[in-house]
């Protein structure tokens, strides 16, 4: 893959894993995804300045993560009072806010609570830092970022190329799960994963890994299930105290550090990710996630992928109308909440 | 492991990893000679020991008597981890850090609930490292089999009001039973100590080990400290507008408010502080668990920085079983102070845990003074775990 060469190469020059004077806010900082990612990005030298924001508790988060002895800064933000602050000058803001899912659970059932979380950070992001990098881990990721456009619209500074819906995890599974049945290293495999970020709607590309692989039917169509529901795996193994967190933390850590590697100029950086778009692939979906190059600018373009296989072509078929119906739910209410 | 004196001049230069650039050497005549030797770590770190070595030189003390042949660089394919309280608030911060470390391939989650969940989480993190649950006493010995590395935050963490002493009855108990485990299991491996006290429960380790039969432990079993020196390190790099990865402050002593010692005259780089300011941070470094825990008003003590703390530190034990020579600071059985039997210290770490205990050095006046201070209370700490191991 002479592009992933290309951008280690270009990583040396622009000094990868170098200092940054980026600002960060995590929004939802307390919670269960928000602390581990708040440690995380401690950590990464991109960060000058991180902004905890959530309802309550992170004056606490910011004392303990304030210790460690990295160049990121700490700042604690609680209650709405404090989140036009918080935001102030941020270039990534990353939000995790709101609550998972129970066994039993989808990742809709949350829609209730969570659009209403979701729509009036937007609308702070919209009023302090309209040109950051919005990337959103709040569920249902299907829903809530056509809410957040919604929002972002209304308020004058939407900008699709800086609008993110995290999948990062999906592709994360993909990788582990696909490594493990090839007997591959599972950080160096990558599967891209397109679609939306809820059960059948995630759409891992097995016909297009890299390295390539030569799964059997059966293990290809197991995997794919595997990694639709593995956020469910999740939830149930943890019998009603929580959701994915750690993973989740690890995984938008990632995705933030390469909006950050973008911004700091790095060529070459693709994530998959949830966004607006009008690509073939698409089919007039108006959101859909896919392999995004990103710059200084957001998103720049498309990583190319190869036709579908007939199975993924099929998959997509049997989820196109649903993932129509969520973004078209949180579009409606992106629309008529009260700003 | 033999006891080893070290005269400056009959200094061999040793093989390994580490890059030794030595000092000046040591001149003739009276007054302290410091041999400064400056080591490179593989995170990018600096890390400098500050050996002193006055004429009529003192023995930089063993740290066990047993019969460890000096095995030299050993190439150990340490891999298997064990996280002992790993749903808890550090252990589960912890388990994501101690996943993504490169010479882990296999990482056991224990607790007594919750462990299924979060192994389950965290095995689907595309890192080499293989996650497995265990939950319940019964799966204990499962979990600690083949460990080169166990790693036990377990036990109840601070409130409010509380000191690390106060939570004694409980986590004496849990870490007594785990350490039995252990003794049991896999006694060869590294042990890292984070549950409070620490001033006792390593004691507490150390004893069962003994009543078990098992000599020479002493050199694994390691009282986490290094939160202490990540503090001291922030605190200092702020106070003085230094890049914080230049900063390294040795802490020594125990772990728990004036037993902790941070030895300011001694960081690197050198720097000029009025005696008030130094009076002031070596208080604050005292008192910075206190801080985050009144922080979390009721919510729990430190668990993130914690767990940044323990990750550096168990990656740094892994890198010595690997060979590798690593300087860290670690709370363990000692002989540095006559008066105590346990203390915390600069330590070179290797393949058989804690090769080289490193005398205190040249200290101010202050310092001597908090040396002298903290004995009563690390002593009492002392005798509380050994006592309480006893019965």
């Amino acid at each position: 893959m002479s592009e992933s060469r290309i951008a280690k190469l270009a990583a040396h020059l622009t000094g990868f894993g170098a200092k940054a004077g980026f600002r960060v806010a995590v929004l939802g900082a307390s919670g269960g995804i928000g602390q581990p990612l708040s440690l995380l990005l401690k950590k990464t030298n991109l960060v000058r300045e991180l902004h905890l924001y959530d309802v309550k508790g992170t004056k606490g988060v910011m004392a303990d993560l304030s210790h460690i002895n990295t160049y990121t800064t700490v700042r604690s933000f609680e209650g709405n009072a404090e989140l036009a602050e918080c935001l102030k000058g941020c270039d990534l803001v990353v939000i995790p806010a709101g609550v998972p899912r129970k066994p039993g659970m989808t990742r809709d059932d949350l829609f209730k609570i969570n659009a209403g979380i979701v729509a009036s950070l937007a609308a702070g992001v919209a009023d302090s830092c309209p040109e950051a990098f919005v990337a959103i881990i709040s569920n249902p990721v299907n829903s809530t970022v056509p809410i957040a456009a919604e929002v972002l619209k209304r308020k004058g500074c939407y900008n699709p190329a800086k609008l993110f819906g995290v999948t990062s995890l999906d592709v994360v599974r993909a990788n582990t799960f696909v490594a493990e049945a090839c007997n591959q290293k599972p950080e160096k495999m990558n599967v891209p994963v397109i679609g939306g970020h809820s059960g059948n709607t995630i759409l891992p590309l097995l016909s297009q890994t890299s390295p390539k692989n030569a799964l059997p039917m059966d293990q290809v169509k197991a995997l794919t299930n595997r990694i639709q529901n593995a956020g469910t795996e999740v939830v149930e193994a943890k019998a009603g105290t929580g959701s994915a967190t750690l993973s989740m933390a690890a995984a938008a850590h990632r995705f933030a550090e390469s909006c950050l590697r973008a911004l700091n100029g790095e060529f070459g950086v693709v994530e998959c990710a949830y966004v607006e778009n009008s690509e073939a692939i698409s089919q007039g979906l108006a959101f859909f996630a896919l392999p995004v190059r990103l710059n200084k600018t957001g998103v720049s373009g498309f990583a190319p992928l190869t036709p579908l296989s007939d199975y993924e072509a099929q998959l997509f078929n049997s989820m196109k109308g649903a993932l129509a119906g969520n973004i078209r739910k949180g579009q409606e209410f992106g629309r008529s909440f009260t700003l | 492991m033999q006891a080893r004196a070290v005269r400056p001049s009959a200094r061999r230069q040793k093989g390994g990893k580490a890059v030794c650039s030595a000092g000046s050497g040591l001149q003739a005549g009276n007054g302290q000679h410091h041999v400064l030797r400056s080591v490179q770590n593989n995170v990018g770190r600096i890390e400098r020991s500050a050996v002193s070595a006055s004429v009529g030189a003192r023995r930089v003390s063993s740290t066990s008597s047993v019969g460890y042949a000096s095995r030299g660089a050993v190439a150990c394919s340490a891999g298997k981890v064990a996280v002992l309280g790993a749903a808890g608030g550090i252990g589960q911060p912890l388990s994501m850090l101690v996943k993504m470390l490169p010479s882990v391939k296999e990482l056991s989650l224990y607790d007594i609930q919750g462990t299924k969940g979060v192994a389950a989480d965290l095995s689907h993190c595309n890192t080499a490292c293989k996650v497995t649950g265990y939950v319940g006493e019964e799966e204990l010995t499962s979990a600690l089999e083949g460990c080169d590395l166990v790693i036990i935050p377990a036990g109840v963490p601070r409130k409010p009001g509380m000191t690390r002493d106060d939570l004694f009855n409980i986590n004496a108990g849990i870490v007594k039973s785990l350490a039995t485990a252990c003794a049991e299991v896999c006694p060869n491996a590294i042990l890292n100590i984070i549950s409070n006290p620490v001033n006792s429960t390593v004691p507490i380790c150390n004893e069962v080990y003994k009543a078990k039969g098992i000599t020479g432990a002493s050199a694994r079993i390691l009282g986490v400290t290094t939160l202490d020196i990540v503090r001291s390190n922030t605190f200092l790099a702020e106070e003085c507008g230094l890049d914080v990865d230049q900063v390294d402050v040795p802490v020594i002593g125990g772990h728990a408010g004036v037993t902790i010692l941070p030895l300011l005259s001694q960081m690197r780089p050198k720097v000029q502080l009025e005696n008030k300011r130094i009076e002031e941070l070596t208080t604050r470094i005292q008192n910075a668990g206190t801080e985050v825990v009144e922080a979390k008003a009721g919510a729990g003590s430190a668990t993130l920085s914690m767990a940044y703390a323990a990750a550096r530190f168990a990656e740094s034990c892994l890198r010595g079983l690997q060979g590798d020579k690593v300087y860290e600071c670690a709370y363990i059985e000692s002989s540095l102070i006559p008066d105590l039997e346990y203390f915390a210290s600069k330590v070179q770490l290797g393949p058989n845990g804690v090769e080289e205990v490193f005398e205190v050095g040249q200290v101010s006046d202050f310092e001597q003074q908090g040396i002298e201070g903290l004995i009563p209370e690390l002593k009492k700490s002392i005798a509380k775990g050994q006592e309480f191991a006893k019965n």
